[in-house]
């Protein structure tokens, strides 16, 4: 049985976590994702399973390391400048092929900002964060219901692979309220027979970490990592296309910037401009040919991020030469507006506008690649 | 007269020898814990948690789980194991850099939260692993390749920490004690501190801790035994051997 | 006839000495120059095995637990 309820996203992300087998969460204190760390404090305990209020994000981040070794499902939550003191863990985690689920509750950066939604961390989050040669799938929910039910899945992926999984959500997720079916999940918990701890019963001793000074074993291991990250950029992909089959021009953004891009999807079809929208779900695996494929038939592709611009990069490895990329971003806490958008779309596809332009001060601040 | 055996190879090494320097004590205590797990009927349900620094090399050779993780973060992870399979008994085994620098907040707070862990804290005043730098418990005046003509402490590198002293006064210590291995009776009495502090987390009673002043002659630039009387007169100077807390109370 | 007897484990031994300092009988001492285990290290050898007490001292101090101790045991006691 499903119930539908009111709940807001931080709230949806740590109920899903729960009715997906979550046995630990480790939190510390950072706006905007208190109201997550607080919602588990409530009700992990209830339920017998752990809630710890870590020293910081960084004892956080190895609790999670520990109960993941030890065959836990295992979650962690932060935002910006925390996410940044989990890179070394997130790294370890990797490393050793523990699973867990981190949280990105992304807020205006660089160094402490402030607690405005931003789209800034895409980078940390899917270009390896941490150190070494490793990747993980990322998922950038627009919704409440998405992030609850990308939530479920999440574990199960970390899971499958045994890898970390993360959420990619930004302040106005995280704090807004929507309906939300909460579905009566079935999660997939496989066995764990190399984890640590408990009775072993006869069974020879298990090892957990990510290191190795003998020769060629650590090349070894990346290249066994090598054919989990490829079977993941095959398997987990998800991306939503609306109105790309017509399009004129196809706006390109994720997560709360997808929102805002449907809206102006819809006033310029209204409008009569054929405007589409690709909206990737994983940010990574990034959706390459989906992007390639539009790119066949449509000429102008916008893409719209809070940020100075950093997935557009990956949208110029898909779409190349074949398409004009024009970009709008909103750093700092900065939300781009319906209103911007549309008129970006005007200039390109009504006044045939091309080059950098910059109308009502640096409000619209347009460029074309 | 009948022979029997009154020391033997713990049988959780494995039969190849250990990965340490002529005269280290890692050994040593390496040997007490795995002991102490045999005896007390523990290894079966064992984590070793293996820092960053020489003992990280303790996976190569220990017949129990190793769980290794971040430099320092040895006392989080280890609390993220206990608190989720209560069963299993958690040796958090932790060098100086590990646990007195990089780790220095992990440890007070799984101390203060009297996590029902036990911490095997070795310290041989150096960093080891990375080619004896300075580390927090270098002595003043002690040498290292970070401060070549000897720890200056007036001249900012700072006082070497004290770490049981420091954690007594946390409420969730249950047991705390420092043990020196520079000598037959030092080390006897190191097994004695472990196995009340193995006994503490047995029981339940939460954070135990053992400090154990341990010899580093390659890093030291000492000969073995050079090594051991450093140990036993600079070391235990600074660092009085006893007890500190025993369950849960100030000695 | 000696009350204990030790056998050390050649091949483990880095030759440390931190056992012979803990032996109070001068029982054991390191090889000769020049002689070396598998290992490459100089290793513990015992030139007076007829003064062991099987007092296990020395495996209280030997890092790689490479030596093995017995002690006689008084019929009544084992």
């Amino acid at each position: 049985m499903s119930e539908r309820v009111l709940l807001r996203g931080n709230d949806a992300i740590g109920e899903a976590a729960i009715r997906a087998g979550c046995d630990c969460y480790f939190g510390y204190p950072i706006t905007p994702q208190n109201e997550l760390t607080a919602y588990m404090a409530r009700h992990m305990p209830e339920l017998g399973r752990i809630f710890i209020q870590a020293e910081s994000e960084i004892a956080a981040i190895n609790m999670v390391y520990g109960a993941s070794a030890a065959g836990a499902r295992a979650m962690t939550s932060s935002s910006g400048p925390g996410i940044s003191l989990k890179q070394e863990g997130i790294s370890f985690l990797v490393g050793a092929e523990l699973p867990a689920l981190i949280v990105n509750i992304c807020r205006g950066g660089p160094g402490l900002g402030n607690i405005a939604p931003s789209q800034a961390d895409y980078f940390q989050a899917c270009k390896g964060g941490g150190h070494g040669d490793y990747r993980m799938v990322v998922y950038a929910p627009a919704t409440v219901q998405e992030a609850a039910d990308l939530t479920v899945k999440a574990f199960d992926v970390a899971d499958r692979y045994r890898n970390p999984v993360l959420l990619l959500g930004d302040a106005i997720l995280g704090q807004m309220m929507e309906p939300v079916e909460i579905r009566p999940y079935a999660p997939n918990r496989p066995e764990k027979p190399w984890a640590v701890g408990g009775k072993r019963q006869g069974r020879a001793p298990n090892l957990i970490n990510s290191l190795s000074l003998e020769e060629g074993v650590v090349e070894e291991w990346n290249w066994k990592f090598k054919a989990k990250f490829d079977a993941m950029r095959r398997e987990e992909g998800m991306v939503e296309k609306v109105n790309t089959e017509d399009a004129d021009l196809i706006l390109v953004a994720y997560g709360t910037t997808s929102r805002i891009c449907r809206a102006v999807m819809k006033r310029a079809r209204a409008q009569g401009l054929k405007v589409g929208l690709v909206r990737p779900v994983t940010v990574w695996p990034f959706p390459y040919a989906v992007l390639r494929e539009t790119a066949r038939k449509t000429r102008e592709f916008l893409v719209v991020e809070m940020s100075l611009g950093q997935m557009i990069e990956d949208v110029k490895l898909s779409v190349l030469d074949h398409a004009a990329i024009h970009f709008h971003g909103r750093p700092g806490g900065g939300i781009p507006t319906e209103g911007d958008i549309l008129e970006i779309i005007e200039h390109v596809l009504v006044r045939r506008r091309t080059g950098t332009v910059t109308t009502r001060g640096s409000v619209i601040d347009w460029t074309i690649s | 007269m009948e022979m029997k055996i009154v020391a033997e190879r713990t049988k959780l090494w494995a039969d190849k020898p250990s990965p340490y320097c002529p005269g280290c004590g890692h050994g040593i205590v390496h040997r007490i814990v795995c002991e102490l797990l045999e005896e007390m009927g523990l290894a079966d349900n064992c984590v070793f948690m293996a820092p960053v620094g020489c003992s990280i090399l303790a996976y190569t050779f220990l017949n129990v789980d190793v769980c290794q993780p971040a430099h320092g973060r040895t006392p989080a992870a280890a609390t993220g194991i206990k608190r989720y399979r209560p069963d299993t008994f958690v040796v958090s085994y932790q060098g100086d850099g590990d646990l007195a620098a990089i780790g220095t907040a992990e440890i007070v707070h799984a101390a203060s939260r009297g996590e029902n862990i036990t911490t095997v804290f070795v310290n041989n005043a150096i960093y080891g692993m990375t080619g004896g730098q300075m580390a927090p418990t270098t002595l003043p005046g002690q040498k290292a390749t970070t401060c070549p003509d000897g720890r200056d402490v007036k001249a900012g590198m700072g006082y070497p920490i004290r770490v049981c002293e420091l954690l007594r006064s946390l409420g969730g210590v249950a047991y705390l004690a420092r043990t020196t291995v520079h000598d037959a009776a030092g080390a006897i009495q190191t097994k004695r501190a472990m196995r009340k502090a193995f006994e503490t987390q047995v029981r339940g009673e939460g954070f135990s801790l053992v400090e154990v002043l341990s010899p580093c002659p390659v890093n030291w630039g000492m000969g073995s035994l050079e090594a051991l009387r450093f140990v036993g007169e600079n070391m235990t100077a600074y660092y009085p051997p006893g007890e500190f807390k025993v369950s849960g109370a100030e000695v | 006839m000696a009350k204990g007897k030790i056998v050390v484990d050649i091949d483990k031994c880095k030759g440390c000495e931190l056992c012979i300092t803990a032996c109070r009988h001068g029982v054991i001492a390191l090889a000769p120059a020049g002689r070396a285990n598998v290992q490459g290290y100089r290793y513990l050898e015992v030139i007076h095995p007829e003064r062991c007490t099987g007092c296990a001292m020395c495996a209280q101090m030997c890092p790689d637990a490479a030596i093995t101790v017995w002690r006689e045991s008084g019929k009544g006691k084992a």
